[in-house]
């Protein structure tokens, strides 16, 4: 008879401390588990933070309290006659550096934008009768100044700014500009409206090309097209293209649109068009497993009571699917939203002061907008930059939200 | 008349064919039900609609699109016809400029000339602008009411008229379905023929294993060779892309798909995947200005203090962390899914011996969805390698062989934007070799996309 094997002694010292061990190690990984979440989390929230932390500023703008007393300043305007025109010739400019130079000292031009006037302009437009009494106008401060109020800025413009601050004369205004107005020289000046229209533009010529194209390919490799080699290569083809990195269809659209079918440079239309070829794969795939969810009972019951295929599809598959469609075209959009390289292939990196006004101008989008002022070397587009992030990432939410909302409301369980 | 007042002219036709198709059918399917021949009637009044409207639309919208192609040529030709063409000058560059300007100035988009000789052509031009306008106008409203008439004709109850709209839809589909392939094979044919255009003038050994890359000297007259060895390129792309983000991407992606999927709550789970999926949602862009004004700064002055030398403020360090942080998704939501794919039964039977989760976890888990992940790397290297923003706006544009991850490297992604968004001729070597990098990367994506499907689609068989 041999001998038994002893029952493992669980409570014996090896045996307790090998457990702890093992014990340990299980809440080391976990913890490290837990890091690995946290850390990523942290990154985003670190990202964020220090865009809206910048970019705040940007929605903002120092302006200083000009009094400006009109009967004694050197213009020459009729209150009964305020006339556009009557504005234009009125050399305002001029007045305002010299009322300026009275009211704040010899430095007053550097303090001052050089846009000020218009404050003044639109303060006469509202209400002429000010010409005659001295009054209070907020303009706009100059970048130095601005930088030095809301941060750091050189030795001579912080002491201004302190000096205008003893004197009550600095406040903090909205830029309702940065919303209104396009690209610029001058940071205190620039707005991201051209951008934002070139990139509904060009969105709108994505939307319109692609959604049509990806959910017919959709439908018909899903309900009408037999499985041969032919609707392989499709299917390759689409898999292959949601792969490609978006610059080599930045390559494809300068070589095919510009340089061989000669569609205009840094457009809209060619900008979309290059997004569309982008996009399209991102609508075919979700709209394929949109489809492939709509139960199969439901085209049996369509055919059995006499329906067409094409009726079936249409009528039956097609809005049972849509929601699933739609959400996926979302995603695909909001990328295409935020995509850059592509469009500096085709051109899309220009200097455009003007907003586009229709899909063949001259156009700038959002992200290329952000691109092209992070390159800028003077320090008061830092803010605009991240300001004009945080109008980019406010949309993006805004469309991934729609499409989370469109799923959980319309999403189907058969 | 102007495009769109014909297309809107189009439009109205087509409804009012629609219309009284629809009418005709629905009367002759009655006349045919009161005489008892109910089984005649084919298909639903809509359907003739249909037919007389597209039979209405399509021919006339083609001739229209021909017509757009065409009608340019012919007035030009008219032109030259005219007596005040015969002065024009016989060099081909300064005739298209007068021609142009002639035509500007007639359609409106230009005031006045600034050559004189443009004033004389203009009436020519206006007066065959109008002339071509009018006849293709005309021609396009002609061949709607013929096209219309056709199809009304044959509006009868026992027409099929349901089948013919069907066979378009039909066509529709599939030529829709043809897009993809036109547009691989687009991709494909520009990468190659440009790129068979730079070979032409550099040798691809050079290309390919050459260690200096200096297009600007290339550009500048110096020759082409030595400029265009595309080595340091590689090395850079490969040392951020998959180095410095693989070594950020995996653990972090690996780690969080663990933690999530095997330890979370179920409410952790529902708030904390969409929120690391967010990361993936950022624009590039946005990590690029991150990397280049926040990341690469603190690394410098990092390296500076710890006395490391060549440190620059665009280091392929910065890049690469911040596109390791972008990647991470990827690898996560990878690892998720090859994960979620094994068998129930192997990590309970784990659990059932005895093993802690985490030894579940590593032992058993792992390796079994190993094919999974490695297929997820795999795929966000491809990712990895082709981003672009990131690596121009943080990674420099300097082409070092180094080692030092606090140097600035470049890579193909951010030379192909440098070489393209100058204002050279598009013919030169230096613009042409943006498109040989192209065509590596697009090779070396699609080789990396084709074997991780393998890779993960082999292993989903072995469990199926």
């Amino acid at each position: 008879m041999s001998a038994e094997r002893l029952p493992t002694d669980w409570k014996s010292d090896a045996m307790r401390k090998r457990i702890a061990r093992r014990y340990a190690a299980e809440r080391r990984f976990k913890a490290a588990g837990m890091a690995a979440v946290l850390l990523s989390a942290a990154f985003l929230a670190f990202l964020l933070f220090t865009m809206v932390g910048n970019g705040m500023r940007g929605f903002t703008r120092t302006e200083i309290a000009l009094k400006v007393d009109f009967p004694a300043s050197p213009l020459l305007l009729d209150p009964a006659n305020i006339t556009d025109e009557a504005l234009a010739n009125a050399n305002l400019p001029m007045v305002t550096s010299t009322v300026a130079q009275k009211a704040l000292g010899k430095d007053a031009d550097a303090m001052i934008s050089p846009s000020a006037w218009i404050a003044i302009r639109d303060a006469i437009k509202a209400d002429p009768k000010i010409l005659a009494r001295t009054e209070t106008i907020d303009v706009p401060a100059a970048t130095a100044i601005d930088l030095a109020a809301k941060s750091k800025g050189s030795p001579e413009a912080e002491a201004q700014v302190a000096r205008l601050r003893q004197a009550g004369l600095l406040a903090t205004g909205i830029n309702w500009g940065f919303l209104t107005a396009s690209d610029g020289t001058d940071p205190t000046q620039v707005g991201i409206w051209g951008a934002f229209k070139g990139s509904l533009l060009t969105m709108l010529v994505t939307l319109v090309l692609s959604f049509p194209i990806g959910v017919a390919t959709a439908l018909y490799l899903e309900e009408y097209a037999r499985k041969s080699w032919w609707t392989d290569i499709i299917e390759v083809s689409i898999n292959n293209l949601a792969a490609v990195p978006s610059i080599i269809f930045g390559l494809l659209g300068l070589s095919i649109f510009l340089n061989l079918l000669h569609l205009p440079r840094s457009a809209a239309l060619v900008g979309g068009m290059t997004l569309a070829l982008m996009t399209m794969p991102v609508i075919v795939i979700a709209g394929r497993n949109a489809i492939k969810s709509v139960p199969p009972s439901i085209r049996d019951a369509a055919l059995g009571i006499g329906a067409s295929p094409v009726q079936v599809v249409f009528q039956h598959v097609l809005p049972l699917a849509l929601p699933g469609i739609l959400t996926g075209t979302i995603i695909g959009m909001a990328r295409a939203l935020g995509e850059t390289a592509p469009l500096l292939m085709i051109g899309m990196r220009a200097f455009i002061a003007t907003p586009p006004g229709g899909i063949v101008d001259p156009a700038t989008v959002l992200p290329v907008q952000i691109f092209l002022w992070s390159d800028e070397v003077s320090k008061g587009f830092v803010e605009k930059t991240s300001a004009a992030i945080i109008v980019l990432l406010a949309f993006l939410l805004a469309m991934n939200g729609l499409a989370i909302y469109l799923r959980n409301k319309f999403e189907k369980r058969w | 008349m102007t495009g769109p007042a014909i297309l809107l002219l189009l439009a109205g036709l087509g409804a009012i064919a629609w219309v009284s198709a629809r009418a005709r059918a629905l009367r002759l399917a009655g006349v045919a039900r009161a005489s008892g021949r109910r089984d005649a009637v084919h298909s639903l009044p809509g359907y003739h609609g249909w037919y007389v409207a597209l039979w209405t639309l399509i021919p006339a919208g083609i001739f229209l699109a021909v017509w757009a192609n065409v009608s340019p040529g012919l007035v030009t030709q008219s032109v030259l016809a005219d007596p005040a063409a015969q002065s024009l000058p016989m060099d081909g560059f300064s005739r298209s400029a007068i021609l142009g300007e002639a035509r500007a100035i007639a359609t409106g988009a230009q005031a006045g000339a600034f050559n004189p000789a443009a004033n004389a052509l203009v009436e020519p031009y206006r007066t065959a602008l109008s002339h071509y306008g009018i006849a293709g106008a005309v021609l396009a409203l002609v061949l709607a009411f013929a096209g219309g008439a056709y199809a009304f004709t044959r509006v009868r109850p026992d027409f099929r008229a349901r089948t013919r709209v069907e066979r378009l839809v039909m066509a529709t589909l599939l030529i829709a379905s043809l897009i993809a392939i036109i547009t691989t094979l687009g991709i494909v044919a520009s990468l190659l023929w440009e790129s068979f255009r730079f070979f032409s003038m550099v040798n691809p050994i050079d290309f390919l294993f050459g260690t200096k890359w200096s297009p600007q000297s290339a550009a500048m007259g110096y020759g082409n060779e030595d400029a265009f060895g595309a080595v340091p390129l590689f090395w850079g792309t490969i040392f951020i892309g998959a180095i410095i983000a693989m070594i950020v991407a995996i653990p972090l992606g690996l780690m969080s798909a663990i933690y999530l999927t095997q330890y979370a709550s179920p409410t952790v789970r529902k708030w904390m995947k969409p929120t690391l999926e967010m990361l993936a949602g950022v624009p590039t862009v946005v990590y690029g200005y991150f990397a280049a004004l926040t990341i690469a700064p603190a690394l410098r002055d990092f390296a500076v203090m710890i006395g490391i030398h060549g440190a620059s403020s665009e280091s392929a360090l910065a890049a690469g962390l911040v596109m390791g942080v972008m990647i991470i998704p990827f690898v996560s939501s990878m690892a998720d899914d090859s994960i979620a794919a094994v068998p129930q039964s192997m990590s309970d039977g784990s659990l059932a011996m005895g093993a802690t989760t985490s030894e579940t976890i590593s032992r058993v888990l792992i390796p079994a969805a190993l094919p999974g992940v490695v297929g997820g790397v795999l795929l966000a290297v491809s990712r990895a390698i082709g981003e672009t923003m990131i690596v121009v706006m943080a990674a420099g544009l300097a082409a070092n062989l180094t080692l030092n991850p606090f140097a600035s490297v470049t890579t193909v992604t951010t030379q192909i934007v440098q070489l393209l968004t100058g204002d050279q001729e598009f013919d030169s070597a230096k613009t042409l070799a943006a498109f040989a990098l192209g065509l590596v990367l697009f090779i070396v994506t699609l080789l990396l996309n084709i074997v991780a499907l393998r890779v993960v689609k082999k292993y989903r068989e072995a469990y199926e």
